[in-house]
């Protein structure tokens, strides 16, 4: 299996040798950033594509099929509209907090991306708490959504900002509770370590039930912090026409538009991490013809076949299910995830310490 | 390098401190406090404590200032603006950071700093967790369980006081 570190090394003696220590460090970090931006530009029009035409094919429409070989260039089209559309400031907005509330969100997931394992060896910051430090920065994010529906001062936006915060706040629980499962498990926050825990089998089925009823779970609470249908009373647009970013226009608004598929791409990432293996291949305990054969599937690939199937679940939910009223959400979250949860952590807790799982 | 980024951070710290106490926006106030505890937790990423920086993202980013701006939100209009500080207030209030200030001054220019040749200790999260159950010597439950019935104390009182009675 190829080890991506082998390149980064590589790369990081290149530059040690043609600057000094401090320049090989900034520049480092200058192409780490690079990288990560790219990725997160290519990866949002290619999800925005992949969705639009997912609904479409749920709605039995054709979708995007103009621009492009089957609509390929549409989300480019898009994209490059909205850079050139009019800055709209409303006339009574606080400015600087209205300015602010993008940069926030997109601060945050940047934040978190950053810590995401692509593959054996390609990760930019395996720092020792990983799964808390990616759930700490990303309860940041919803700052932004709440400054910028005040911000605006229109009312719909004030709503929609307020629905979700109460949402993401409480969603936010149940994510960590369930990720927490996974972390009794394997005994460590460092998601290298928590992927390594894997290496005789994915935890979704080394953990019985209990794991699988927190891999459910995570999805719907991931589902929920992300904003997204059926649980995305932050804009409903059929009642807040657009939500809390009603008042954004052009490249403000593709920042809130941006934020919202990197935080489901991190979202769908995490949870292939933890509960799926991350870049670990499919190992079944200790048939190693079969190990083996796997192995010679790169990292990256397996990956990104495991978040993009978490995606596809993600969106799935989205285009099948009607949206929640805001106090059905609470009441889901609050009277049924929260003591399932709790029970199922203690449950994991009790298989831990007997030893019981494989 | 990192006496580059504690200079920012210091700075940032120190500005917004300044700012959050001087706005007279109650929101953007908020606003200022979160630069400075996002600046105080990348102080502790600096430090390479990670538990701790995460704990304060969490606790203090993702939590109070959350809690905060979800109560202005619910209660302030956005012209509304604070009233200007009387004569009398300020004068005190000055007298009263100066002597703050002289005070923190006067103890750390007292202590005297040794500096070690020792690396760091590392830390582990599972020492953390132990040491937070553990009843022996520098065990933390007890004031673990006193803070839990606290919280559990707070978490009655706010739902009795948003309950809705029958005979109202």
């Amino acid at each position: 299996m190829y080890n991506f570190s082998a390149l980064t090394q590589s790369i990081h003696q290149y530059l040690s040798e043609a600057m000094s220590p401090l320049g090989a460090k900034i520049t480092e970090m200058a192409i780490i950033g690079l990288v990560l931006i790219a990725f997160v530009a290519l990866s949002v029009m290619g999800l925005v594509y992949i969705e639009r035409k997912v609904a479409a094919f749920f709605q039995l429409r054709v979708g995007p099929n103009r621009v492009g070989k089957w609509g390929l260039l549409q989300t480019l089209a898009d994209f490059l509209k909205l850079l050139m559309k009019e800055h709209i400031m409303a006339r009574n907005a606080d400015k600087f907090l209205f300015n602010l509330a993008p940069f926030l969100i997109v601060t945050a997931a940047f934040l978190a991306i950053g810590a995401v394992p692509f593959g054996l060896g390609l990760q930019a910051f395996d720092i020792n708490i990983g799964v808390f430090y990616i759930s700490a920065v990303s309860s940041i994010g919803v700052l932004g959504i709440l400054i910028g529906g005040w911000a605006g001062n229109n009312k719909y936006s004030l709503i929609g900002a307020l629905r979700s915060g109460a949402q993401v706040i409480s969603y936010e629980i149940s994510a960590i509770l369930s990720l927490l499962t996974i972390v009794v498990l394997a005994g460590d926050l460092q998601l290298s370590a928590i992927i390594e825990s894997q290496r005789d089998g994915w935890w979704v089925f080394k953990g019985h039930i209990p794991v699988l009823i927190s891999f459910v779970i995570f999805l719907i609470a991931g589902t929920a912090e992300t904003n997204r249908g059926p649980f995305d009373m932050a804009e409903a647009e059929s009642e807040l026409t657009a939500g809390f970013h009603t008042e954004y226009s052009g490249i403000k608004f593709a920042m809130f538009f941006l934020a919202e598929y990197v935080n489901l791409f991190i979202i769908a990432a995490v949870g292939a991490t933890v509960f799926l293996g991350g870049w670990m291949p499919l190992h079944i305990g200790h048939w190693q013809a079969f190990n083996h054969i796997m192995d010679y599937i790169p990292s990256i690939v397996w990956f990104f076949l495991k978040t993009g199937g978490i995606i596809g679940i993600i969106m799935w939910f989205k285009w099948t299910f009607p949206r929640l009223r805001i106090d059905q959400l609470l009441v889901l979250e609050w009277k049924y995830l929260l003591p399932i949860n709790l029970v199922n952590l203690l449950v994991v807790a009790f298989i831990t310490l007997m030893g019981w799982h494989f | 390098m990192e006496r580059i980024v504690f200079y920012i951070l210091a700075l940032a710290i120190v500005l917004f401190s300044v700012l959050t106490v001087t706005s007279r926006n109650i929101l953007r106030a908020a606003i200022y406090l979160l630069f400075v505890l996002m600046a105080t937790a990348g102080l502790y990423f600096l430090l390479n404590y990670n538990f701790l920086a995460a704990v304060q993202l969490t606790v203090y980013s993702g939590g109070v200032v959350v809690l905060i701006v979800f109560a202005v939100l619910l209660t302030v209009k956005i012209d509304h603006k604070l009233p200007p500080v009387g004569n009398l207030k300020a004068i005190v209030s000055m007298v009263l950071v100066a002597m703050g200030v002289g005070t923190v001054v006067w103890a750390v220019a007292g202590f005297n700093f040794t500096p070690t040749a020792q690396p760091a200790t590392g830390y582990d999260v599972k020492a953390i967790g132990t040491s937070l159950l553990s009843y022996g010597n520098y065990g933390y439950v007890l004031p673990f369980e006193v803070i839990s019935v606290l919280l559990l104390a707070a978490m009655v009182g706010a739902i009795m006081i948003a309950k809705r009675y029958k005979n109202d």
